[in-house]
């Protein structure tokens, strides 16, 4: 039942690397992840790679398969043509720690530069009533596994070391939007900072985030998109404020 | 070695939180909030722990879905859930104290599914009598994790604000390995261990240390717990002189994915039962009915006709069999299966797909249709999964004072979550550990403030943090010793084979005999490759932490001659009153862990009065009925 697979593992660290050449026992219903996994226990004891859940839930196992930025435990080995080799590498956005392994902090200190929920102050806990279909616009952004696969195939980043400074990426985009749509969150010019200290500006829509998503979340359509419509709304367009300041007038 | 002590990274907190599932971030929480200074240590990356792996949801009586619900029902529930082996003040602080830990939440940003009234929705679930889940989805536990996650960046935000540094009272550690837990002069004074990064090694210097470390479940061959769960926190608490309490109750899930291979074992979410799954076996006969033991024959359908009309009626009809807790459908499935009526991978059916609509299974059970479709090729709405049970969480653990989670014997070190023992007796049910390791981690996290507050520092001695580095350089200095990778996996063999669902004296002696073996050749482990993130490195040292659990569940479960929720005994099929007033005590010596029977605290009056006394014959002695309570 076992075959034998070609694949390509990328070893190294920071200050030198390159691809080594295996062969593996692959079985039915295997993942990627598997045969790391195969490698590691058989033939490199120290292969370096990064995994949890192996169930797509944790975000953990985030590679580069055939150039491709996936997740190895859900990345089937039998979605590759027989005899194809399968090379594996460590993502491109981040500087690599050894083997598949790479330096994600990136992404941390992101997390920390965006304003945290802001309840209102009088909420008391259990008080709160929320309709599902309003909970539903941000629970889809709260979906994220945070595997960083959105972060390292942006190409704002992904070649652009410099850009990172100002641009937070689009796991920080849906964050900021799952939080200016929250029912519960009182913080007010959550889209004018993305833009202004996020960077929401660089982004310029290519969707290549949304399709790298394993949680199928819809990045650009459902959080970037509105947010830089809204950004555009507030910034530039005074006929559209004092309308929305009409509009607001009548509802109260 | 003397270049390298020289150069150690140290670093002095008030409090050291060893984990950061849910139990060691509502902790962290906790102390940091009492104005104390916190360093976090995880394995993985922060936010990665296995309590993401948590489907269903938080056991809460919030009533929000049906208003008979109350803290006295959920106490019932769990007490009866674990056979009553549950210690009875962690019962009832968890039933007590879980809604407001579950609305706490939302204040903190968590975005739970509603009601039609706008509340947090709940759902059915095994055991529990109403429905009591507070969910997302089937992702509850990915919300926890993620909002406190989110909590905890909020006060390092506040702390940016007031202090200049994000990082001046509570600091994340990830991708750090503990080795040892550190004392001084009988009290806690720190811990040592090593980045898994770099593999250069760290000493911490705190006079509390909260264990919150999870699970156990790599142990077994057949798991759905992520590589993390190696039992480390239950090996450093033993080694630091704690107890582990009823080591022999291990939660075998009773629907883990069958097939294909690799994926066996990962949990298929007691939800699918609860949204109104059913299991079935390869002659499609509907087959839990025949399973329902007396203890719980008047709160189970014996038919289907009224097992389908509690889906809509639930005051005037009985829970379906399929809801029954967990240790009795797991050991259903296995006898369908071993009886010759399992599927072809080894399994039985359970189908949702018949009851309702493509549309609902996609909303309610999302990633288990997106599970099944990408690593099974099984479309949910269409087709029957096969499942089989998966070794899923440890009722034993760490044994703990239940208001503060302090460990017993041991001043300066608190459990909490599942490393702790005692809140779900010998079966937890569903639902009831997301609210525990909140329950808990918030009670670990005052109980360490306010130890703090009397033993403010604490220091290492240099003799005893070389001892801890001399351990960590051992396995480099050998060369052709036994690779840890290929000891793992005989170690689930045995535990597979021989601890696992069905268990039996002689098996459990030849168990017991056989991990010595491999713990005496795990002295000999060699590590090959540097220390720069080498897994092998670091499997070396969860080896060893996994053989002391091993060595505590066999040594408990040959001692326990009865069988009671997660222990089943084929030469002692028999629940045994005499035995539910024993818990297990285990230790470690030094060289091997000794197990002792303890008497259970009995509970009082007020407690004892919420059951019928009819019910309580069925687990009691009648001279603890006559009792009727301690006081």
């Amino acid at each position: 039942m076992a075959r034998k697979l070609n694949l390509r593992i990328w070893r190294g660290d920071a200050s030198d690397g390159g691809l080594k050449d295996v062969q593996v026992d692959v079985n039915e219903g295997e993942v990627v992840l598997d045969v790391i996994h195969r490698v590691q226990a058989t033939q490199m004891g120290d292969l370096a790679v990064r995994w949890n859940c192996k169930a797509g839930k944790c975000g953990s196992c985030s590679m580069e398969i055939n150039g491709k930025p996936r997740l190895a435990c859900m990345t089937q080995v039998a979605s590759f043509e027989e005899g194809e080799t399968i090379t594996v590498t460590p993502l491109r956005a981040f500087p690599v720690i050894k083997d598949l392994v790479t330096d994600v902090s990136f992404n941390y200190k992101k997390a920390m530069e965006i304003p945290a929920f802001e309840p209102p102050k009088d909420l008391k806990p259990g008080q709160a009533r929320m309709e599902q279909i309003d909970v539903e616009r941000s629970q889809e952004f709260r979906k994220c596994i945070e595997c960083f696969l959105c972060q390292d195939t942006c190409h704002v980043i992904r070649d652009h070391e410099e850009n990172k400074k100002s641009f937070a990426g689009p796991r920080f985009f849906i964050r900021i939007a799952e939080l200016d749509m929250h029912p519960l969150d009182i913080l007010k010019n959550r889209k004018r900072t993305a833009q202004e200290e996020h960077g929401l500006g660089m982004c310029n829509i290519t969707k290549c985030c949304t399709e790298v998503c394993p949680e199928h979340i819809k990045i650009t359509d459902n959080a970037i998109i509105p947010m830089k419509e809204r950004v555009v709304d507030i910034k530039y367009d005074p006929a559209r404020m004092f309308a929305g300041l009409l509009k607001r007038e009548k509802r109260n | 070695m003397s270049t390298e002590k020289s150069t150690l990274e140290r670093y002095k907190y008030d409090v050291l939180v060893i984990g950061a599932g849910g139990a060691g971030l509502r902790a962290a929480v906790e102390a940091r909030e009492s104005g104390l200074r916190v360093a976090i240590i995880c394995k993985s990356l922060f936010g990665k722990a296995h309590t993401v792996m948590a489907e269903g949801g938080a056991a809460a009586s919030m009533g929000n879905a049906n208003s008979n619900d109350n803290w006295m029902v959920h106490f019932r529930d769990t007490m009866r859930g674990g056979k009553f082996l549950n210690h009875f003040r962690m019962a009832e602080l968890h039933a007590k104290e879980s809604p407001d830990r579950v609305w706490e939440l939302e204040m903190w940003g968590a975005l739970f599914d509603r009601t039609k009234e706008g509340k947090i929705s709940q759902r059915n679930f095994g055991g529990h009598e109403y429905p009591r889940l507070a969910h997302v989805g089937d992702r509850t536990g990915l919300e926890l994790i993620r909002t406190m996650q989110q909590k905890i960046v909020a006060l390092q935000q506040a702390d940016k604000r007031e202090h200049g540094d994000y990082e001046s009272h509570i600091k994340v550690f990830a991708e750090l390995t503990i080795t040892e837990i550190l004392k001084e002069n009988g009290k806690i004074a720190g811990a040592y261990g090593y980045w898994r990064e770099s593999g250069s090694e760290i000493l911490f210097e705190a006079p509390a240390v909260i264990i919150a470390t999870g699970g156990v479940g790599k142990t077994f061959k057949i798991t759905s717990n992520s590589w993390e769960g190696t039992g480390d926190g239950h090996a450093l608490a033993l080694k630091a002189g704690a107890n582990l309490v009823d080591m022999e109750f291990l939660q075998f899930h009773p629907t883990g994915m069958v097939w294909p291979p690799s994926v066996r074992g990962i949990l298929v979410t007691e939800s699918v039962r609860g949204e109104g799954g059913i299991l079935t076996n390869n002659l499609g006969e509907r087959f839990m009915f025949k399973y329902i033991p007396d203890v719980f024959k008047d709160k189970y359908a014996d038919n289907e006709a009224e097992a389908d009309r509690w889906y809509e009626d639930q005051d005037n009809n009985r829970r379906p069999p399929e809801l029954l807790p967990r240790d009795e459908v797991a050991r259903a499935i296995n006898t369908e299966v071993k009886s010759g009526r399992g599927t072809e991978h080894g399994g039985v059916f359970l189908d949702v797909s018949k009851r309702i609509s493509a549309e609902i299974i996609k909303k309610r059970l999302p990633s288990m249709w997106h599970q099944f479709y990408e690593l099974a090729g099984v479309d949910i709405t269409k087709e029957a999964m096969e499942v089989g049970p998966t070794c899923h969480y440890v009722m034993g653990g760490v044994e703990v004072e239940p208001d503060t989670a302090a460990a017993v014997g041991v001043p300066g070190l608190f459990a909490a979550g599942e490393v702790a023992g005692g809140m779900h007796g010998s079966n937890r049910l569903g639902g009831n550990s997301l609210s525990d390791l909140l329950v808990f981690g918030r009670r670990a996290g005052m109980g360490a403030a306010a130890y703090v507050k009397q033993n403010s520092t604490a220091s290492v001695s240099d003799a005893t943090a070389a001892a801890a580095a001399a351990r960590i350089e051992a396995p480099f200095a050998r060369t052709g010793g036994e690779n840890s990778y290929s000891l793992h996996a005989e170690l689930q063999e045995i535990t597979h084979n021989l601890v696992g669902i069905i268990r039996t004296g002689t098996e459990l002696k030849e168990a017991i005999e056989k991990i010595a073996e491999i713990r005496k050749r795990s002295a000999n482990v060699a590590v090959s490759g540097g220390r720069k993130f080498n897994p092998g490195f670091h499997l070396a040292f969860d080896l060893d932490n996994m053989l002391l659990v091993a060595e505590s569940t066999a040594k408990s479960a040959i001692s326990r001659e009865e069988s009671r929720g997660g222990h089943t005994r084929d030469d002692f099929p028999g629940m045994d009153s005499g035995w539910r007033q024993y818990n297990h005590i285990a230790s470690f010596d030094g060289t091997q862990v000794g197990v002792r029977k303890q008497t259970l605290p009995f509970m009082p009056k007020e407690l004892f009065d919420l059951f019928e006394v009819d019910e309580l014959k069925k687990y009691m002695t009648p001279e603890e009925i006559a009792k009727g309570g301690s006081n």
